[in-house]
């Protein structure tokens, strides 16, 4: 039986995020303390020992990440943290900016201090507006107490652009342009924010840094999935019993997930697929739900742990419509600066519309793997990758249900 | 306040048009014409560049439109939680369809994607400010708010 086990959300309903004081009563702000009392080498080398990858959907070792940047000379660096969730059912980076905001704060600094920056920005989602002073109050709390020096904070706020979690995105975005990724390399940690050293971590990810920090690698790393340790949050929504969020350590099995801590399906209706990681992620059947959510075992079925969203949809459900509609997502959201996505996604979500409405064949399922195989290595950032995923993955799982909308 | 005042705030602000654009909507609901072209004045831009930027994000509009934006999420969580018949509730209240603004200037009623509120679907925002686990009952009442 698995158990929740909270590290980055470990202060949730236990301290008024508004309130300093209570984040410092729980040790708070001792691990920058401990972290400025190292040298920044082995400061690194311990995060890289603990094997945290980022949480915000590539899972890239993050002490490597930050190595890269600490060994890039510049006269400035930045850290920036990816607030801008918004991949569909995903909220769990708003329940720890809203419930501890400080320990974001405290893993930005960490960072700050491990690579050599002076300034920090978190690039919050637009859809997140009320979260502005929330942040800003405990920036300036962490100020006047001292405890972040020589480290500012700014918060910048996205418009409503899904691609703009894409970390180079992001990087123009704050820098005040169209949010469109950027050919890569240079990678960020050696050329990112105008220019300069930067690293973008998610806020699960510098959440977790803290808890390093104060317990060690080797206690974190001996958590969960030794090739993915540690723990994710995950938030659950669509036809399950219990719409809500956990923490959980990355052994746990997705079965665990829709059926004990989700409740199961209510209504007595029996289960049909379920889509983790956003609604780029891929949707995956019943034989496949004993696989851990660790990063490595959900690559290896061909599916995402991306955020951790789980989207869990009944029998009674058309799930070639809720492709349909996710296709049209895609269309959306594509920024547009690359062909294979902007054609691509549009192509899609024709074809997926056509087939909805019963009009398509098999020919057209043809296609449609087809197209999507070329834009899952021909776009340029990771939306037009991952775009074709919950529409290839039902035509493998599912092909019935597209057989039944033929003519 | 005049749109020169709110952007003046955000002269020397490193990449602060966006910030700027989030100020006016707070004002205007929109972006006017003319704030576009003395915002590209202001962060030294090209006005098609101003607009450019204008034009890419989604809570940025450069038409009129009603003061009090209604939004509605789309994706799939809120989908298939009965989202379009929230959409049918609004439509008939307000009076308009989606993507239209109310005659006396008060309300937009747009789409969304997900505002990140999945624990209580559907949700739809007004200026920002979430509603969770909205039912077509409870429409007019949250509409009255604002009215």
């Amino acid at each position: 039986m698995a158990e929740e086990m909270r590290i980055v959300l470990r202060n949730y309903g236990k301290i008024d995020p508004l309130k300093i004081d209570d984040y410092l009563a729980q040790g708070g702000y001792k691990s920058l303390e401990k972290a400025r009392a190292m040298n920044t080498a082995d400061l690194i080398a311990e995060v890289k020992k603990s094997n945290l990858r980022g949480r915000g959907g590539a899972g890239f070792n993050c002490g490597m990440k930050w190595s890269f940047a600490a060994g890039a000379q510049a006269e400035q660096k930045y850290v920036i943290c990816n607030a801008d969730e918004g991949e569909p059912g995903t909220y769990k980076d708003r329940l720890i900016m809203e419930n501890d905001p400080h320990t974001l704060i405290e893993g930005m600094a960490i960072c700050a201090y491990a690579i050599g920056a002076t300034q920090g920005y978190i690039y919050l989602r637009g859809e997140y507006p009320f979260l502005v002073s929330t942040l800003n109050t405990a920036i300036n709390q962490a100020k006047e107490k001292g405890l972040v020096k020589d480290f500012d904070i700014e918060v910048r706020s996205g418009a409503g652009a899904y691609v703009c979690g894409e970390e180079t995105a992001l990087i123009e975005s704050i820098e005040g342009k169209r949010g469109e990724p950027r050919f890569k390399p240079p990678y960020p940690p050696s050329e990112g924010l105008w220019s300069k050293p930067t690293i973008v971590n998610n806020v699960e990810t510098f959440a977790n840094i803290p808890v390093i920090i104060e317990k060690g690698a080797d206690w974190y790393a001996g958590i969960g999935n030794p090739a993915y340790p540690g723990t994710k949050v995950f938030t659950l929504t669509g036809d399950i019993n219990n719409r809500t969020f956990f923490e959980v350590p990355t052994s746990t099995t997705i079965r665990e997930i829709v059926f004990q801590f989700g409740g199961g399906i209510p209504g007595g209706k029996k289960f049909k697929a379920v889509q983790i990681g956003g609604t780029s992620g891929a949707f995956i059947p019943e034989a496949l739900l004993d696989t851990p959510v660790a990063f490595d075992s959900m690559s290896a079925i061909g599916a995402t742990l991306g955020s951790g969203a789980t989207f869990v949809i009944d029998e009674s459900r058309d799930i070639v419509d809720v492709a349909t509609r996710i296709a049209g997502f895609f269309e959306h959201e594509s920024c547009g600066k690359c062909a294979p996505c902007r054609e691509g996604t549009a192509r899609t979500a024709e074809l997926m519309e056509k087939i909805n409405e019963g009009r398509g064949s098999n020919k057209d399922v043809a296609l449609l793997e087809k197209l999507g195989t070329v834009m899952s290595y021909s776009c340029l950032c990771g939306l037009g990758q991952a775009a074709p995923a919950p529409v290839l993955t039902t035509i493998k799982h599912f092909k019935a249900d597209y057989e039944a909308k033929f003519v | 306040m005049d749109y020169k005042e709110i952007i003046a705030r955000y002269d020397g602000k490193v990449g602060g048009i966006i910030e700027a654009y989030h100020a006016l909507l707070r004002e205007f609901s929109y972006l006017p014409e003319e704030a576009i072209a003395e915002a590209a004045r202001v962060f030294k831009l090209s006005t098609a560049e101003a607009y450019g930027i204008a034009t890419f994000y989604s809570m940025f509009s450069v038409e009129a439109r009603g003061k009090n934006v209604v939004r509605i999420c789309e994706s799939a969580p809120c989908h298939v939680a009965g989202a379009a018949d929230v959409v049918a509730a609004l439509e008939r209240e307000l009076g308009i369809k989606m993507g239209e603004s109310t005659a006396d200037g008060k309300f937009a009623l747009e789409f969304t994607e997900c505002v990140g509120q999945c624990q209580a679907t559907p949700v739809i925002t007004i200026n920002g400010k979430p509603y969770l686990d909205v039912s077509p009952a409870q429409i007019p009442a949250i509409i009255a708010e604002y009215k």
